[in-house]
Formats: C-alpha cells, structure tokens, sequence
C-alpha cells in the first residue's frame, strides 16, 4: 500500500507518496510529489498513483495498455456472450461500436470473430399483433365465459371475419367448442399457451423449433416468416481467455487534451497503447498533375545545359509549320487526315514570304529547291501545330547575327487528326530543341541528346538515319530500356537544311534541331501502357501516382 | 513511309552474298530505312519517302550490296535507241500534261517477278506519286502494242474499253463510278471535261491514267518478255525519276532498257535518261558539318558505298536517286556510310545562358499557391465538341470548329476550360469528396486568339461563394495583385452568387457558385464553386 510521509528539504516540508514495487528480483521506490499541504482528496490520489505506477504483472501488460475503452468494456462479456446482438444488448454500446471493437480486439488476436448464416423463424405482421393482443382463438376462447352468438364474439373478443373464420376452424377441429344456435366452450386449450410461448422466443433458429407448431402457424396469415439470418459468433482465443484473468479496469489516458497541458493532469498517468500498425484512413495532398511534372524536370534539364525556353501560339499558318520549314506544299502531312486545320487563313510575314517562296521553286545557287509553284494561298491556311519545330522556325526568324551561338527549347502539346486508341493520340507532347552555332556538327547534335536522355533516366542511346523534309543530316534516336530490354523509339533529330535555314536567318548557319517524342519516356516512367491514361483526370490516379522523382 | 516486304532469299541473290540475321538486321537499320522484322522468307521495312529507288528487292539489293562494300560505286545502266515514239497531243494539258516512257525486254516474269513489280508500283504510287496525283505508271506487254502510241485526252463518254479486272466494256465516266478502282481514284479526273489515255496506232486503248489499265492490252502475264512503260503526270522532271527507278528494277531483273522518243508540241524529248548527275562537294564542308577529319580518299570511298562516284570534288549521282538536291544530301550519304553508330557524341564547350519562359514560372507560382491548398491539378484536350462547351453550359457562344476531325467529340477548339473540368469531376463521382481541382492551359477565343486561362473548381458538401473567393484571394494575394469583384450575371451561375474578376479596370476573369441545371447537365450531384481567370493578363499587370 502506498504511504504518505513529510520530507523536509532545506529546512521546507513537502508531502510526498511512497509505494514500494517489485520487478524482477529489484524493488522499486516509486514517489509523488504531493505539495506543501496534505490534500484533501489523498485517497483518491493514492489510488490514481497506484493504478499509475502498477505494472501489471503479466507478459500482457501491454496488450492490456493498448486496450480501447470500448474493448474494455466489451471483452469482459465475452465469456458469456458470444453473439453481436446480445453483446449490443448487454453493453448498451451502438452496434457499429462493438462491431468496430470486436473487429479491434480480433486485430489483436484476442477473439475469433466467426460469421455464421443460417435459417432463422421470424414474427411477421400479425405475429407482433398477436403476440400484443393474443392469438384469435385465445380471444375467441376467453369471450366465451357463457354461450354467445358470433357477434357477441366478434365484439367481445375484437375479431375480424377472417379471424373469427379461422379461430371457429381451429377450436371446432380440436373439439374444444360445440356449435348450435349460440356457440359454447367445451374445455380450455393447452397448445394455446405453447403457441404463445413460441412467438416470444421468436427469432429463432429454425432447427431448434417444434415443427408441429411452425406447420401451422405458417399456414396462417403473415403470423411467422422464415429468413436467412447472418450472425457474428465471437470465441475468445487462449490469448482472450488468459486476458480475462487479468485486471482489465485499468486507468488509461486516452488523448492528450489542452485542459491536461494545462492542469498537468497527465503526471503520473499511463496513456493509452496505440496499435501504430493499424491502417490509416488515406488523405490526399494538392499535386501538379503527373505529365506537368516529367515536363518540369525536363525543362530544368534544358536549362541546366544552357537552353533558353521558346514559347509561342498552337495555332499558326502552314507557311510556320510547313513552307517555312521547306515541308513541299503537297507533302502528305499536309493532307486534311493527317493534320489538324481550320477553315480559316492567316497573314503571311511580308519579309519572309517571297524568300521562303523562291527556295520551294528555284533552291538557290547551291541547291535545285523543289521546283513546283508554290502557291500562297495553301501557305495561309491555319493548322494546329503538328510539331513543336514551328516554335524553332519562328525563334529562328526573330534571331539577330549577334545573338550567336544560342540555344533554345521547348516542350509541348502537337496535335494530329488521328483517331484515339491505347498507342495513339490526337494531341502528344514533344520535346523540341535547337543550337545555332557557326560551329556545330553532327557530333554535337548528338552529343546535346546523349546527355539529355541520360538525364531523363536513358544512359543507352543509338542514332539511326532517317528522314526529315527539313533537316540532312537526319537521324533516328532510340534510347535502350534497362529493364525491358529493347530499344524505344523516340524520334527525330538532325540538322536543319540550308534551305530552312537561309530564308529565316539570312545565312546558312549550322542549326542542330530536334524534336522527340516524350510521352513514351512518361508513359515508361509511371508504368502506363495506354496513351489515354495520360489525361483520363482519374482522380484517384492524380491522387495517389507516385511523384516523378528524377 | 510506305512498308514493303522484300523476298529475303532474292535480296540474298541480288546482293550476291548471305548475311547472318543480327548483321543484315544491323546493316538494314543502318542504312537509312526502317526494319520491321526479318523472316524466313521475307525483310519488311519502312522505306523513307526520299528513297523510292528502295522499295523494290532490286533497288533495295542495289544499295545494300553497296553499302556492305560488295558491289560499290555507280552501276552502269545502258540506254538502247528505240526508234519508236509517242506522241503527247495538246490535249491533255489540262488533265495530266506529261509523260515519260520506256521499253524493256529480254524479261523473264514468273509469279515473283510480277508480284515485285506490282509492289514497286503500287509503293510509289502512294508515296513519289501521292496517290497517283503526282505521277502513276503504266506497264503494259509490248507485243499486243502498235507504235506510235499517243497520249490524248478525249471526253468520258468517248473512251471505251474493257478495264482491268472488269468483264464488260465502260466508258470513262462509268469507269469512275462503276469499277473499284475508278471510284477510288474518281477524284483525280471528275472535274475536267476530257480525261487522258494511252491509245496505239491500231487505236486500241492502253489505259486510262492515272485510273486503270485495258484488260486486254494492259495486263502482264508470266509469258510477257517485253514490256512498255509509262509515267504519267505534271512534272516532267520527277516522271523521269520515277520512271529511272522503274527500269533499273527491271534492269537488275536482267532486262534490257530502250529508249523512246516522246513528241511534244514544241520539242521532242528522249526517255530514259540515265545519265548521272554531277554535283560539286567541298570537303571542308563535309568535315566540318560531320565533326570528322576525312581524307579525299576516305569521303571517296564512304561515297561509293551509297552508290556514288567521286573524282577530283566532283560527284557523279545515280539517276535513279531524287532526293539529292544539296551537297548537304550527299553529306548525309557519307554520314550513313560512315556508320551513325562510328559517330563520337561530343558537348561543345559553347557557354550559353539557360532560362524558362516568364510565363512557365508564373504559372509554376500559380501551381505551387494552389496545391498549398490542396487542390489537383488536371490536364485536359484543347479539342472539345460544342454539347461539352455550348449545350451542357447553357450558353450558345460561337465556337471554332477544326475541319475533318476524325474523332467528333473532339472537334472544336475550347474557349474556356471549365466545361472540361465539369467532366472531369463527372467522370468521377465515384470517388471521395471534396473533389478540389485546377487546370492551366490554352484556350481559343471566338477570333482564334490564344490566351493562357486557369480554372479552378471546388466541389464537395458545404462549398459555396465564400471558398471559392478564399482561394482567389490566397492567390493575388501571394501574387500580390489587388482585384475587385464586380456582380454579373452567367449562364452557368446562379445569379446572385457570381462576378467578375477586375484587375486595373480590367476584367481578367470570373467566379461563382454553378447553376444546379449546369450541375445536372454534367451529371453531377454535389454543389460546385468556380473560378477562371486569364493569367496573360494577370502577368501583363505584373509586368507594367
């Protein structure tokens, strides 16, 4: 038992509490600081210190400790209860509360939480009528005190015709009235009690029932129905039974609230054990959306090798996404079901046209041009753009001598008239990039993408040739996938043709240009196979898809 | 880019030596065209549209075997004189003003010879001839043929003939509307008066070009040993080239070629010419283009290699090839035969400064301010449909339409991005609320101009003015632009509950709480409060 005692200290008295524990093979002085007065409520005190500092003796101390209240309360029952409804009953908790802590304690390995369906008997409507009111013929029955006529009855005991039918059937078969001009009571029934007793213990499972009584109690209007029944049986496991024998009426702390911080009220308590390996109900954090941010990381990379960002409109003349790019004007990318245009025309730059114009038809000293007549009226004509190399035309155009060397990107949407499916769309994402250098070479072309691709997570890269209207030197790049072991496709880069080059900058300068795709590196990044999961907006994807984390 | 499935084993025989599969697939790739895949019996490959010399095994032989140094530099095709003509009438100017021709014998067609020829044909009709609009050839056994054979141009109800793979004689109008062939192509001859033919000096009708050929003077058999050839179409110049590529194929078959003389109005021309091209290379300029240090006898070899001949800085260019037009082409040619994979990548150490675009960081701020508050940000189309943008919105503005759109739900540009994050949130009622989401992105207005807008959409039990007007003050707050709200009335608002955002006398956007009938178009079941705002405005205002 704990004891009070006075301790002076310099020469001041201060009451303390004492209580000597053991543990293990030691004793343990445990003490509380009372204050300078002795107060008033020492015994409840004594107990809060001793419930406080008690280790419970047991290997399940903290087991017990990390008992919820509600467990608390609904384990203790469980050695005579071992059914939901009853356990409802028993605690006056909600059903969702002991639901919620048998599953907790269940969790704990502290009981098994078996689920059993079977048949079951219930009241139906007149069944909870009668079992308030009496059975028909018990009414009919107890009218009779002297002979009566079918009114007398009918009013006496509250019978409508359909129950005054059947009491008379029931009562006349078992010989128990004698019909004449008045009807008269012959002797009491016994089963009418039995009949009674056995909508009280209604529901019940079916197979603990008199069949007698369910056969005919059924053949009767809506007195009994049978249902199915699912119904939760809780066991205590060895773990629940050895808790059992334990002091489970321990005091916890269950939050730390502001009035505790305050009033220190937590000293000397215990709080409650939490299990920290339960679920926890998921919440969400705001997110850009997961292309935007493969397309931020991208974009840092450009810049960190020295690219300045181009940016300008999606919708643009043909002359920008084709002429100006000497794409010749029936270039089938240029056909309506390859490319997206308008019904409308835009104006064409005044400086650029006639130069843009005589390198299609006549080349110039150097080269044979395309020689065919090109006409102005398809150069006007709007298109949304079909690749981000319209933004490298423009940047060219507005590019003074002086600005040299200079390097620029761009990431953005194109758009194709393209019907949609899992590896196709309409609108698709490239990575654009040119470097306008008096000295750049094919090398360096290649050089630039190596380390940009090794950036975004590809160290392994090959160049193939391919063809471009607007570059030659060509290429193909692919970039070696390290897990799947093959080569992914990614597109095009090269060297941008004198004959794009001249018109717009005025000399034939070396403009190292390209333009890959970039959805298949986000695609491969967030394991996605179908283009269209790009921008379903399915908000549990936005929510929960890992962050691109390069 | 056209595919063509080449018979493997008589590439094998053409090139004059079989490879192993990694190295044909390597060398193949390397080339300059697209492997797909290499069977047994076949190599399927993308021929790039500047190489039509390729899609035929012989031509695809021709530059492989150069390439892998077994039959290198520039093969010599020869030119017999015909003395035979043909003769081009006036009118057909209007139709299909030009043709180049040939002969060649001494052929033996059996069924894969055939089959080849056919996929020549038909590649280059689609690709070099764009659809037979540009050029389409005609091949036809010489025998059942009398020259001079003219290329007339009559009206439709005057030719008549029995087409290809047709029973009954048509006449050039039933051509185009009865026969396969003729409706598919129908486009390329319906509006003109007088469509155009080759017919011979018995008067029997070769074909109609660029439609179909005669049944029964324009079909090849495995009997036919002589063959004329046709090319028809509006550049005399690329007629040429297509019909080079044709007779070297039939060449490489052991054919023999003869020319023919074509008479036009005003002067007579002879057809084939194989002459190569000759084209100045300064080797500076190779080497300084390509990075490389190559010496004459170097770029003299990797030229060889892709079927050229080099003497003194001069080139000399197979005739069949139509895609040289610059010395860079030819640079590109020894690029390839240098191998792109023998290229060493390198950085140049060429110091330039890196920078985004302002509007990339603003709307980076914007981002950062708004998933502060928790809210997701979508990506949507910039193609909608007018129910998306007009009808579930209850507003009828006018909305620019893109033409031949494939997909119909997608065929109008946005004007505003909001319909789109309506159903987005539509889409997915399912799951938990709140359900508070942004979107920054392009949008058209009625003129096409662009504007960068920003949207934003909270939805969830209790929302209403007063969140939405939080989050639109969190924002030009940390943007530390001063706005005030004026009232006005949207369709998709309920009126009362909604304004316009002003800022510098400006009206730069708008806000408010949506219109349960605009709910209820979308589908949705929990209330909604909105704003849109123009963030190139809000960015000019920043910059003044």
């Amino acid at each position: 038992m704990p004891y009070v005692k006075k301790v002076k200290i310099k020469g001041k008295e201060y009451w303390y509490l004492f209580h000597t524990v053991r543990e293990g093979n030691k004793y343990l002085k445990k003490s509380k600081y009372l204050g300078k007065e002795l107060p008033k409520n020492i015994e409840e005190i004594k107990k809060e210190f001793l419930t406080g500092i008690r280790e419970p003796s047991s290997k399940h101390s903290k087991l017990i400790e990390s008992l919820t209240p509600l467990e608390r309360k609904v384990l203790p029952l469980l050695s005579k209860h071992t059914k939901l409804s009853s356990l409802v009953k028993e605690t006056g908790l909600k059903e969702i509360e002991v639901m919620r802590s048998l599953q907790w304690l269940s969790n704990k390995e502290i009981i098994k939480i078996k689920k059993i369906t079977r048949e079951v008997v219930k009241l139906d409507k007149n069944g909870e009528l009668y079992l308030k009111k009496g059975l028909p013929e018990k009414r009919f029955l107890s009218a009779l005190d002297k002979p009566r006529t079918m009114q007398e009855i009918m009013d006496i005991a509250n019978l409508d015709k359909n129950e005054l039918t059947v009491s008379l059937g029931i009562l006349k078969r078992k010989n128990l009235i004698e019909i004449g001009k008045e009807i008269k009571k012959l002797k009491e029934d016994s089963s009418i009690r039995k009949k009674e007793e056995f909508l009280k213990s209604l529901p019940s499972p079916l197979k603990d029932l008199d069949w007698g009584i369910i056969t005919e109690l059924k053949s009767r209007k809506e007195i009994i129905k049978e249902d199915i029944e699912k119904e939760r049986e809780v066991s205590l496991t060895s773990l629940g039974k050895e808790l059992l024998k334990e002091n489970l009426k321990i005091n916890l702390l269950e939050s730390l609230t502001p009035e505790m911080l305050r009033e220190k009220s937590f000293a000397g308590k215990k709080f409650r054990r939490y299990d920290i390996k339960i679920n926890v109900p998921r919440i969400y954090n705001g997110r850009r959306h997961f292309v935007n941010q493969a397309i931020d990381y991208a974009r840092r990379v450009w810049t960190d090798l020295g690219f300045k960002e181009m940016s300008g409109p999606i919708i643009n003349t043909s002359f920008w996404n084709f002429d100006a790019l000497f794409q010749p004007q029936d270039h089938p990318a240029r056909d309506l079901q390859d490319s997206i245009f308008l019904n409308e025309k835009g104006e064409l730059p005044k400086f650029f046209k006639d130069k843009v114009k005589d390198m299609h038809e006549l080349g110039y000293e150097k080269s044979k041009g395309w020689q065919y007549s090109w006409d102005e009226e398809t150069a006007k004509k709007l298109v949304m753009r079909t690749h981000t190399t319209v933004l490298s035309a423009l940047t060219l155009s507005e590019l003074k001598k002086t600005d040299l060397p200079a390097k620029f990107f761009a990431i953005g949407k194109n758009f194709r008239n393209e019907t949609v499916d899992w590896s196709h769309g309409f609108e698709f994402n490239q990575t654009e990039g040119i470097v306008i250098d008096p000295n750049a070479n094919f090398r360096h072309l290649l050089g630039y993408l190596k380390e940009f691709f090794k950036k975004m997570g590809f160290p392994e890269i090959r160049f193939r040739p391919a063809y471009f209207p607007y570059t030659e030197i060509s290429c193909e790049m692919d970039v070696y996938h390290p897990i799947h072991k093959k080569w992914i496709e990614l597109g095009g880069a090269g060297i941008f043709r004198p004959e794009v080059v001249i018109p717009l900058l005025g000399e034939d300068i070396p403009v190292l240009a390209w333009g890959p795709g970039f959805d298949r590196i986000i695609m491969d990044y967030y394991k996605i196979n179908d283009i269209r999961e790009l921008y379903k907006n399915d908000l549990k994807v936005l929510r929960e898809m890992k962050v691109w984390l390069k | 880019m056209p595919t063509v499935n080449l018979n493997r084993k008589e590439v094998e025989n053409l090139v004059g030596k079989k490879l192993d599969l990694a190295k044909l697939k390597d060398r193949v790739s390397m080339l300059g065209t697209d492997l797909d895949d290499i069977t047994d019996d076949e190599i399927i490959v993308e021929i790039f549209p500047n190489r039509p010399d390729m899609l035929s095994e012989q031509g695809f032989s021709r530059a492989l075997s150069s390439f892998i140094g077994i039959k290198p530099g520039l093969r010599d095709y020869k030119v017999k004189k015909s003395n035979d003509k043909v003769i081009i009438e006036n009118s057909v100017r209007e139709v299909r003003p030009f043709t180049a021709c040939a002969i060649v014998k001494n052929l033996k067609f059996d069924e894969e010879n055939i089959k080849s020829i056919i996929q020549i044909q038909e590649k280059l009709h689609i690709g070099f001839g764009r659809n037979r609009r540009k050029a389409a050839i005609g091949i036809y056994p010489l025998e059942k043929i009398k020259f001079p054979v003219r290329f007339i141009a009559l009206p439709p109800e005057e030719i008549k003939f029995i087409p290809l793979e047709s029973l009954e004689e048509m006449n050039g109008k039933e051509i185009l509307e009865k026969h396969p062939t003729g409706k598919e192509y129908a486009h390329l001859l319906n509006k003109n008066d007088k469509y155009p033919l080759f017919i011979d000096a018995n008067k029997n009708i070769l074909s109609m070009p660029p439609i179909i050929n005669s049944e029964t003077v324009g079909r090849i058999t495995d009997e036919t040993t002589e063959v004329f050839i046709e090319c028809s179409g509006f550049d005399f110049n690329i007629l040429n080239k297509c019909l080079n590529i044709i007779v070297t194929a039939l060449a490489d078959m052991n054919g023999e070629i003869y020319s023919l003389n074509l008479e036009y109005e005003k002067n007579t021309e002879t057809t084939p010419n194989l002459t190569p091209e000759e084209m100045e290379l300064n080797l500076d300029y190779v080497n300084k283009m390509l990075g490389l240090n190559l010496k004459e006898s170097e770029i003299k070899e990797l030229l060889e290699r892709m079927g050229h001949e080099y003497r003194n800085k001069k080139v000399k260019i197979p005739a069949y090839r139509s895609d040289i037009l610059h010395e860079i082409d030819l640079i590109e040619d020894i690029a390839i035969a240098y191998g792109y994979e023998n290229f060493k990548e390198e950085i140049p150490n060429v110091s330039t400064i890196g920078e985004e675009s302002y509007l990339t960081k603003f709307k980076r701020k914007i981002a950062e301010a708004l998933i502060g508050l928790e809210l997701i940000e979508c990506s949507s189309f910039h193609l909608s449909n007018k129910t998306t943008l007009n009808e579930k919105m209850r507003t009828k503005n006018k909305l620019t339409m893109v033409e031949s759109a494939v997909n119909a739900d997608y065929d109008t540009l946005r004007n505003f991005l909001l319909p789109n994050l309506l159903e987005i949130l539509s889409r997915n009622k399912r799951y938990e609320y709140p359900q508070n989401i942004f979107e920054m992105g392009t949008v058209f207005d009625e003129n096409i101009k662009e504007h960068e807008s920003l949207c934003i959409v909270k939805s969830e039990k209790d929302v209403n003015f007063t969140k939405i007007k939080q989050v639109l003050d969190v924002l030009m707050s940390s943007l530390d632009i001063p706005y005030e709200i004026e009232e006005l009335s949207y369709p998709w608002f309920i009126e009362g509950r909604a304004g316009e955002i002003i800022v510098n006398n400006k009206k730069i956007g708008m806000l408010g709480e949506l219109n349960p009938e605009v709910l209820i178009n979308w589908n949705l079941e929990m209330p909604a409060s909105v704003l849109e705002l123009n963030i190139n405005m809000l960015i000019e205002h920043n910059n003044a």
